[in-house]
């Protein structure tokens, strides 16, 4: 007798939803989107979480990831929103998927979802770009370049061979500081298609400045959610769900 | 004196090679300790890229065995790729370990385990770039002890020019014991250097020390004898042998690591050793006798583990899995445990008989049925015979119709070419078989989608077997039979279709019969096509056997020997072979009588079910088999109170 049919598991509906906050620190700041999938999947597991499965031959746990920082980028502001079948308190949350996470992998804030529309909310991200090796005035050389033009074409190799596209139009914001041992640039880009990424951004730098960076700049994702009402700052995407949970 | 740390200049290096969260290290269950409180630091390296070392068992259990220890300290490192080792040169970064990212030559031991001999090249590459002297005669105190394990260590001697050491067997108590010499010795403030470190180690008999045994050679090539060549070293070595697995429950919390690995599941080891006595099979001989892990004791493992862990598979690893005394009981226990759970169990190496497909059944109780795959090895019942294989077709045809009947929808047979006395049709008896298989499985299931997938690899003879003596077939002959079945499948107008045949041509094994079966003399090919740039060779992509052959010639040009001496040459019972000073504990007579056995057909039976056959190994090693029934009773499992639920309380 062949076995054709669905084994039958049992299709419990999530009850609550929870989004999860969380940071890509230091040496794991090498960990590739894919990887973090599997580490979060599996301290789900430790950490007892009552997850919802998808119907179907292989379960899948319900979990959504947003916007990823691309490897080797760090990261204070990653988000995942996770579908649970018996109702959990998320600071407890919280605390335990923290403990069953590699450190370097931190759970930041958990709040649960009421209101709709999450990924939409992550309007704009705030780059750190450290640049170990670059002179401030090399480096606000080069921005001056790149804000006064009104586009800068770059190249990315996608899957589909090289796109171009333009890095200039989504930067906001961006300012340079002097570190103790590099020049950063601070930078506000709003999320569109294709995303521009740090790396595109310091491409178009090179692109119009002409400057050559030896060293591999570190890259940190401070920020991601709604552009407030200056047009600049990056605001908490938590905060119509802290809302809603308070009223 | 404390080591830094390399990452600081490692970190601007990752960003540029493929890859980089493998060299990052921070898996769960990883364990860092302070440097200066330990007396004894080892570093454990599995000689290939990481994805496939991590899951490595070995590595895994000596790993939490070493760090249970208070005054030892243990880390890991892997094989570098290409890209990174050659930016490691350029920025004077040397091969580090992945768990606090100390320099390699800085610990007092480099254990390598090879599970094959084509991790030789890698163990060069690490030991430069940790900047320890190529050969061990050049390494002073201030150097690691390199020291090869795992089954390649059988036969080190083509390594021996590289490694200050090898242990043979099992490691759980060899490197405790290895571990108290390096302390007592370091302690005492290093008397006599390097040399009273080796000595104590050999005299010990923990250890096989090449350095003090000398190799003297007859004009035609062969070896004359090996003998000791400093007063109290033993003149032949013991591999160790692990009692009770019971009282070693290791790997007690798996690494897990944050990069995909070729493993993506926990292993359980439910039992060690194997007397099926299949006479191709290096780990069958020398991993004997069969010691079971108890029922009770594996559940415990498989509870732990998936808490420590969070994977949702489970392999119950052993050399032929479905022999547990117990594996009915402890299948159908442990399926009854996880249903309804995300959790999935399997059993590698499994052999053909239609008990495996109720156990498989078992098993995939709540899961998918996709492939089942079986190991008959040899095409025809007569070379079945040969090599001990004892599986009637009948046998392989009901084992397979009972697979397709219960749903499986793909049957695996895996296959070698090139065994003693075999001829084409032995061979080409796998289209027939696989025609039938096919016949049988349409009638059973009444479906036309089955499939069956034959398997088939070069075989390459190894120390320590009956077959140690046999003449390996050279790598033309091997692939024109490989063409030859290939051909007689497609040519199958009925059933070809459903049948796909994946063969691994005979190059890479002339290699890696050279170096299994190799002596001293063979280090110096190893160490030319190291520096001609050869690595990673079990990687297809990356070996490349004219280097190989090109790197032999230049080795072997001064010598009475050469690459077919050492591969396609059948051995006389009189010859000294390379590794008769490595005691396995199998009487040579026996493996001797065995072959000739071979040579007639005549098939030898498993010891644990008849009386004993003297191969020489419980007699020698004062070891025993052990085997269950315990007639223990596995309980289910405790639901355990959720940590984040509203109502589990604070």
């Amino acid at each position: 007798m062949a076995r054709d049919r669905d084994p039958g598991r049992e299709n419990i509906p999530a009850i609550q939803k929870l989004r999860i906050q969380h940071a890509k620190r230091d040496r794991l700041r090498f960990t590739s989107h894919r990887d973090f999938q599997r580490a979060f999947e599996r301290a789900l597991k430790r950490a007892g979480v009552p997850m919802a499965y998808s119907a179907g031959f292989s379960p899948h746990p319900k979990i959504s990831y947003a916007n990823a920082a691309p490897t080797g980028v760090a990261s204070e502001a990653e988000y995942v929103e996770i579908g649970v079948v018996a109702l959990v308190d998320p600071e407890k949350l919280r605390v335990v998927l923290d403990e069953v996470l590699p450190p370097g992998l931190d759970i930041l804030d958990v709040v649960e979802a009421r209101t709709p529309d999450f990924v939409a909310r992550l309007e704009a991200s705030h780059w750190k770009i450290e640049l170990p090796g670059t002179s401030q005035a090399t480096l606000d050389h080069a921005l001056k370049l790149f804000l006064e033009a009104p586009e800068v074409l770059v190249e990315r190799m996608s899957k589909s061979g090289i796109r171009t596209f333009d890095a200039r139009t989504a930067v906001i914001r961006a300012n340079v500081e002097m570190g103790s041992d590099c020049a950063i640039l601070q930078v506000v880009v709003r999320h569109g298609l294709p995303t521009v990424r740090p790396d595109d951004v310091l491409a178009a730098l090179k692109k119009v400045a002409d400057f050559a960076q030896e060293i591999p700049p570190r890259v940190t994702r401070l920020a991601q959610g709604p552009l407030l009402e200056d047009g600049w700052s990056v605001g908490d995407p938590f905060a119509l769900d802290r809302e809603a949970t308070q009223a | 004196m404390t080591v830094q740390s390399v990452f600081p200049a490692l970190e601007q290096l990752l960003p540029r090679v493929q890859k980089p969260v493998q060299y990052v290290g921070g898996e769960l269950n990883a364990v860092i300790k302070a440097w200066d409180d330990t007396v004894v630091r080892w570093c454990l390296m599995y000689p290939d890229a990481y994805e496939v070392g991590i899951p490595n068992q070995g590595v895994q259990i000596l790993y939490e065995v070493l760090n249970e220890r208070a005054d030892t300290l243990c880390e890991r490192t892997y094989a570098v790729w290409p890209d990174l080792e050659k930016l490691m040169r350029e920025n004077d970064v040397p091969q580090f370990t992945v768990d606090a990212h100390r320099p390699v030559g800085a610990f007092d031991a480099l254990g390598v385990s090879f599970s094959t001999e084509l991790g030789y090249t890698n163990m060069l590459t690490a030991i430069d770039l940790a900047g320890i002297p190529l050969h061990a005669v050049d390494r002073d105190e201030t150097h690691p002890l390199v020291i090869a394990g795992g089954h390649a260590a059988f036969n080190p001697e083509a390594i021996s020019t590289f490694i200050d050491g090898a242990v043979l067997g099992d490691g759980e108590q060899a490197v405790l014991a290895i571990t108290d010499i390096i302390a007592a010795f370091k302690n005492e403030g290093n008397p006599g250097g390097r040399e009273e470190l080796l000595l104590r180690l050999s005299k010990s008999g923990v250890m096989y020390v090449p350095a003090f045994y000398d190799v003297e050679y007859l004009e035609d090539g062969r070896i004359r004898r090996v003998a000791p060549n400093r007063p109290g070293v033993p003149w032949r070595v013991a591999k160790h042998t692990v009692m009770n697995l019971d009282e070693w429950p290791y790997p007690k919390a798996p690494l897990v690591p944050i990069a995909e690995s070729v493993h993506e599941r926990m292993s359980v080891e439910i039992f060690r050793g194997c007397t099926r006595g299949c006479r191709f099979c290096q780990a069958g001989m020398i991993t004997r006798p069969v010691r079971e892990r108890s029922m009770t004791s594996i559940a415990e493992m498989v509870a732990n583990g998936l808490e420590k862990t969070g994977y949702e598979e489970i392999g119950l690893l052993s050399l032929s899995s479905a022999d547990h005394s117990e594996i009915a009981e402890l299948a159908k226990g442990l399926a009854d445990r996880y249903e309804n759970t995300q959790t999935s169990l399997s059993l590698p190496s499994t052999r053909v008989d239609a008990f495996n497909i109720d156990l498989a059944n078992e098993l995939s109780r709540n899961g998918r049925r996709s492939g089942l795959t079986f190991a008959p090895e040899g095409g025809s019942e007569r070379i079945r015979r040969v090599i001990n294989k004892m599986v009637t077709e009948e046998d392989m045809i009901r084992t397979v119709t009972a697979a397709y009947a219960s749903g499986w929808r793909q049957v695996k047979l895996y296959f070698m070419c090139g065994l003693p006395t075999e001829e084409d049709e032995d061979v080409l008896q796998i289209a027939r078989l696989a025609h039938e298989v096919i016949k049988a499985g349409r009638e059973a299931s009444g479906r036309n989608d089955i499939r069956c997938t034959v398997s088939i690899g070069g075989f390459v003879p190894k120390p320590h077997t009956p077959f140690q003596w046999a003449a390996q077939l050279d790598h033309e002959t091997t692939d024109a039979r490989l063409y030859k079945l290939r051909d007689a499948i497609r040519q199958d107008k009925t059933f070809g279709k459903s049948i796909g045949v994946r063969y691994h041509d005979g190059k890479p094994g002339v290699v890696e019969g050279l170096l299994s079966r190799g002596d001293r003399r063979v280090a110096k090919v190893i160490e030319q096509v190291w520096r001609d740039g050869q690595r990673f060779d079990g990687w297809s992509e990356h070996f490349s056997y004219d280097k190989w052959m090109a790197a032999a010639e230049i080795a072997f040009a001064d010598e009475a020997v050469d690459v077919n001496w050492y591969t396609i040459r059948e051995r006389e019972l009189s010859e000294v072979l390379p590794w008769d000073h490595l005691d396995s504990g199998l009487d040579k007579e026996w493996l001797w009588d065995d072959w000739q056995d071979a040579l007639s057909e005549v098939e030898v039976d498993d010891c644990r079910w008849v009386p004993c056959f003297d191969c020489g190994v419980c007699d020698h090693m004062g070891t025993e088999i052990q085997v269950g029934p315990t007639n223990a009773v596995m309980l289910p499992m405790p639901t355990i109170p959720s940590r984040v639920a509203v109502n589990s309380g604070t």
